[in-house]
């Protein structure tokens, strides 16, 4: 069996030769991945309940244009919702920091910063990240790039409400809490950069004797890419960033066209700047960024679909060629963001191109992870319901995409809420879902506790049910041609009065999912001191992590792990048991 | 700190790197994309305006020309401060590192003197998209200027007792900083054509 | 490419590099000085020579690129260095060529009302 030795609590297994640290120095500014992994993954989760408050708030005023917001509406001030309702200034406000919030607070900092850095290292045998300093450095860079967004809800004018995209002039012109909203994004670019450069570092040169790159499990492969991802691609954001500043507090005017008249005057600038320059510097960092919301939570399906259904994933070695292509394409596709920026036939037609390119990969992976279920004894666990739940909802996001790639009929179906459906697809019953599947396959890594099944699946169910409540009736109301960002759902447009219906349908899903989210939380917190106790490997499961005590202690493993086979050798014909763990030796 | 990581010191048999070495490569991949941004925003810019000012108009090029052979020269002090500590002359590492670092404050000195001249004469970043691009390049390479100076006054200064117990660690410190500074020499070998020449 | 980093050499010793190679690296080094000083006389020569604007723009890039070769290959040793690192490199490059030339072109192909 496994040559660690178990060791329940925080106790570490080694002192070594150091000394004992104190409460500050092992909780909150500590080093080690594990703790810091945590940091971001709660980080992460909070904010994510955030910037769904935010959007439940929001609903509210989609589906019942001009009412009077229940109880809370009394509480949040005149400057948002004088006599209960709420302003448009504030819907703005909330639709820009829903998105800047769910993206770069959220999802992010879980799926990169949680669980890469509590897996990652684990994974591959390794002590620690590279750089333990920098790690812990990319953490306190988010936090205070989340303070500095929390904070902007604060100033006068309110937070940014130019769209989490931010796009010049209206940005540009917008009040005081863009240019918070612009500090925030360098923290959190920092942060990401840093992060970053550990994640590649320690993939390449802390892998475990044994480990080539070919036995990497596909978790590992696809925070590899993410990392390249955000490496080269966040760099063109923060130059973006420093010009915007420039333009709102130097009043330059990169981004400012000549002429420009604002409420019946002409700004007092020296114009020449262009607009579009801001969309591009923009899209260049943000398209690579959605396929950093996505592969980390594939990398988690990868690991659950393999371990779930006993058997190896089929086409490992495709689906890794396909995330290194999918990450390449990634930086060259960003303008199908911009087909209506007036951009001749040429340019349309090369990011059409790439854009239909760019989609060949991600279906190969998504028709390994089907293809994998074949033949399979599969184990309904709440980690596996949550898996093969993504898969379909992911499928339907991919699809959605489509339309959208495609420059005709993007005509029609651009800023409508078509987008908002696609993309929610894919993020929300789509990454999401893989981060819960990894939040209760992990979950007795790090506590040595189980999260309770019961729980969560009701939690599973009624977040699959509801999230395609909300997000469906979407895509009718985009086809039916209903912009996108506007704060009384459409309401005032004739072509919208036949689907309005559909804002209540969604709203009430909405609030019907938070309601499923209670077990969820409920469940999180009572595991973590009641729930059953494991050992070591409760899943019997074939990467790396799992020969670590649970929790790991600092330093993860007694002795160094080595890899003696690939990742998934499950059910290998003639062995003992249905899984040969990839650090036991041969023939063990 | 309990344990060690591998390869902080020693290189990977297989990759032939340390871990500090393949840092500094991929923080240096991410500053190319960072002042490619720039870069960028400049051609598209100058492309969408018809009348843009020659760089003589404004901009001081005698003074930008020494700034360039300051920066050049720093790169190659910089090699040699790098030669003098693998060879375990640390008593011309901190000549020639001293020197490095003053170079670069020779270098902000020009700037200051540049900077100081455009306000006096009231041409800012506001004035016109040509001055708002110079300021802003110009500014954030004097920003990374800083930012290599304050490493290397570091590993001059307090950071040099590192020699003492870990020399072969020091030097790849001196290695690694040395490429983020002949990266800052580089960016200025592009900056100066393209803003002063052009 | 020549890797000149020997891994049967006591690696420790001397941060991979032996007494002979650092003095290489510092004769190199001497010799792309003054050759980066010869072109930066260059650099600034051929904007005397007031050429056509895109022959002016075409050569000062040239220069400079030939400057920055050379920083690059001697003074931060890229000439020695694992392919790892050249082809990390090579991929910045790839995706530093879209970032500098998409957006000003889809600003050169925009559609014409008239």
């Amino acid at each position: 069996m496994a040559q660690t030795t178990v060791a329940h609590g925080a106790a570490p297994a080694h002192e070594g030769h150091h000394e004992e640290l104190g409460f500050w120095r092992k909780y909150v500014f500590s080093v080690d991945h594990k703790v810091i992994g945590i940091q971001y993954a709660v980080t992460g989760l909070v904010f994510l309940l955030f910037g769904f408050t935010l959007m439940m708030l929001m609903r509210w005023q989609l589906a019942y244009p001009g009412q009077v917001l229940p109880l809370i509406g009394a509480l949040l001030g005149e400057s948002r919702t004088p006599g209960g309702v709420m302003l448009p200034e504030f819907y703005n406000e909330l639709g820009a920091m829903h998105g800047t919030i769910m993206v770069f607070l959220g999802v992010v900092p879980l799926a990169v910063g949680g669980f890469g850095n509590f897996v990652l290292p684990l994974q591959i045998g390794a002590p620690d990240m590279a750089f333990p300093r920098i790690n812990m450095a990319s953490y306190w860079s988010y936090f205070v790039g989340g303070c500095v967004m929390l904070a902007s809800f604060f100033v006068p004018g309110g937070a940014a409400q130019s769209g989490w995209t931010s796009y010049a002039p209206l940005s540009d012109i917008a009040s005081s809490g863009q240019t918070w909203w612009l500090f925030g994004m360098v923290f959190l670019i920092t942060s990401s950069l840093l992060g970053s450069l550990n994640f590649i570092v320690t993939t390449i040169q802390l892998r475990a004797p044994g480990l080539t790159f070919w036995r990497l499990p596909f978790f590992v492969w696809a925070q590899f890419v993410t990392a390249f991802l955000l490496l080269l691609a966040f760099p063109p954001l923060e130059g973006a960033a420093f010009l915007q500043l420039m333009d709102r507090l130097a009043h330059t005017s990169f981004f400012l066209p000549s002429g420009l008249v604002v409420s019946g005057q002409a700004l007092q600038v020296s114009g020449g700047g262009n607009p579009l320059l801001w969309q591009h510097l923009f899209w260049f960092l943000a398209h690579p960024e959605v396929y950093v919301l996505i592969l980390p939570a594939m990398g988690i399906v990868a690991e659950v679909v393999a371990n779930n259904t006993r058997k190896p994933l089929w086409g490992y070695r495709s689906m890794v060629y396909s995330l290194i292509f999918l990450g390449f394409m990634s930086f060259v596709v960003w303008a199908h963001h911009m087909f209506i920026t007036g951009m001749g036939t040429t340019m349309a037609a090369f990011f059409q191109t790439t854009t239909m390119i760019i989609s060949i990969p991600s279906v190969v992976i998504l028709s390994s992870l089907f293809i994998s279920l074949y033949g399979g004894s599969i184990r309904f666990t709440t980690p596996m319901l949550f898996a093969l739940g993504f898969l379909p909802m992911f499928g339907i996001g991919g699809l959605t995409g489509l339309p959208l790639g495609l420059t005709a009929s993007d005509i029609h179906l651009h800023d409508t809420y078509y987008v908002i459906g696609h993309f929610h697809y894919v993020v929300a019953p789509g990454t999401i879902f893989g981060l819960f599947a990894g939040i209760y396959y992990w979950f007795p890594k790090a506590t040595g506790r189980m999260m309770n099944e019961t729980l969560g699946r009701i939690h599973f169910w009624g977040s699959f049910v509801f999230m395609n409540v909300i997000f469906m009736p979407m895509f009718i109301m985009g086809l039916a041609g209903v912009s996108r960002r506007l704060y009384d759902g459409g309401a005032s447009y004739a072509h919208a009065q036949g689907v309005l219906q559909w804002n209540v349908v969604s709203s009430w899903g909405a609030w019907s999912l938070a309601l499923f989210q209670l077990p969820f939380i409920f469940n999180f917190f009572w595991s973590i001191w009641r729930g059953r106790k494991v050992d070591d490997n409760p899943w019997h499961a074939t990467t790396i992590e799992w020969a670590a005590p649970s929790p790991p202690p600092h330093g993860n493993f007694a002795s160094q792990p080595q890899a003696h086979r690939g990742p998934y050798d499950y059910s290998v014909p003639g062995a003992a048991r249905d899984y040969s763990p990839q650090w036991e030796g041969v023939g063990a | 700190m309990s344990m060690e990581i591998p390869y902080t010191v020693e290189a990977r048999p297989d990759t032939g790197l340390t871990n500090g070495k393949l840092g500094i490569w991929l923080f240096l991949a991410s500053e190319v994309m960072l002042f490619g941004a720039l870069f960028a925003s400049y051609v598209m810019l100058r492309v969408g305006n018809e009348h843009w000012p020659a760089g003589a108009t404004y901009l001081n090029i005698p003074l930008a020309t020494l700034n360039t052979v300051i920066l050049i020269s720093s790169s190659v002090t910089m090699v040699l401060a790098w030669a003098s500590i693998a060879k375990h002359d640390f008593k011309k590492f901190r000549l020639f590192m001293g020197i490095t670092i003053l170079c670069g404050f020779g270098f902000l000195t020009v700037k200051y003197f540049e900077y100081s001249a455009k306000f006096h004469h009231e041409l800012f970043p506001s004035t016109n998209t040509f001055l708002a691009i110079y300021f802003t390049l110009t500014g954030l390479h004097g920003l990374h200027v800083i930012g290599g100076m304050a490493v290397n006054s570091y590993l001059w200064g307090p950071g040099s007792k590192l020699y003492k117990t870990d020399p072969v660690h020091f030097t790849n410190r001196v290695e690694n900083s040395g490429l983020f500074w002949h990266l800052v020499d580089l960016v200025w070998i592009f900056l100066f054509p393209i803003l002063y020449l052009l | 490419m020549s890797d000149s980093h020997d891994a049967h050499k006591p690696a420790a010793a001397h941060a991979g590099h032996s007494a002979e190679e650092v003095d290489h690296h510092v004769r190199a080094a001497y010799y792309v000085f003054g050759s980066l000083l010869v072109l930066t006389g260059f650099t600034v020569g051929a904007y005397f020579l007031h050429l056509p604007k895109h022959l002016a723009i075409a050569l000062a890039l040239l220069i400079a690129a030939t400057k920055g070769s050379l920083v690059a290959a001697w003074f931060m040793h890229l000439v020695s260095e694992r392919k790892l690192i050249l082809w990390m490199l090579v991929l910045t490059a790839t995706l530093f060529i879209p970032l500098l030339l998409l957006p000003v072109l889809t600003v050169a192909d925009h559609i014409k009302l008239r």
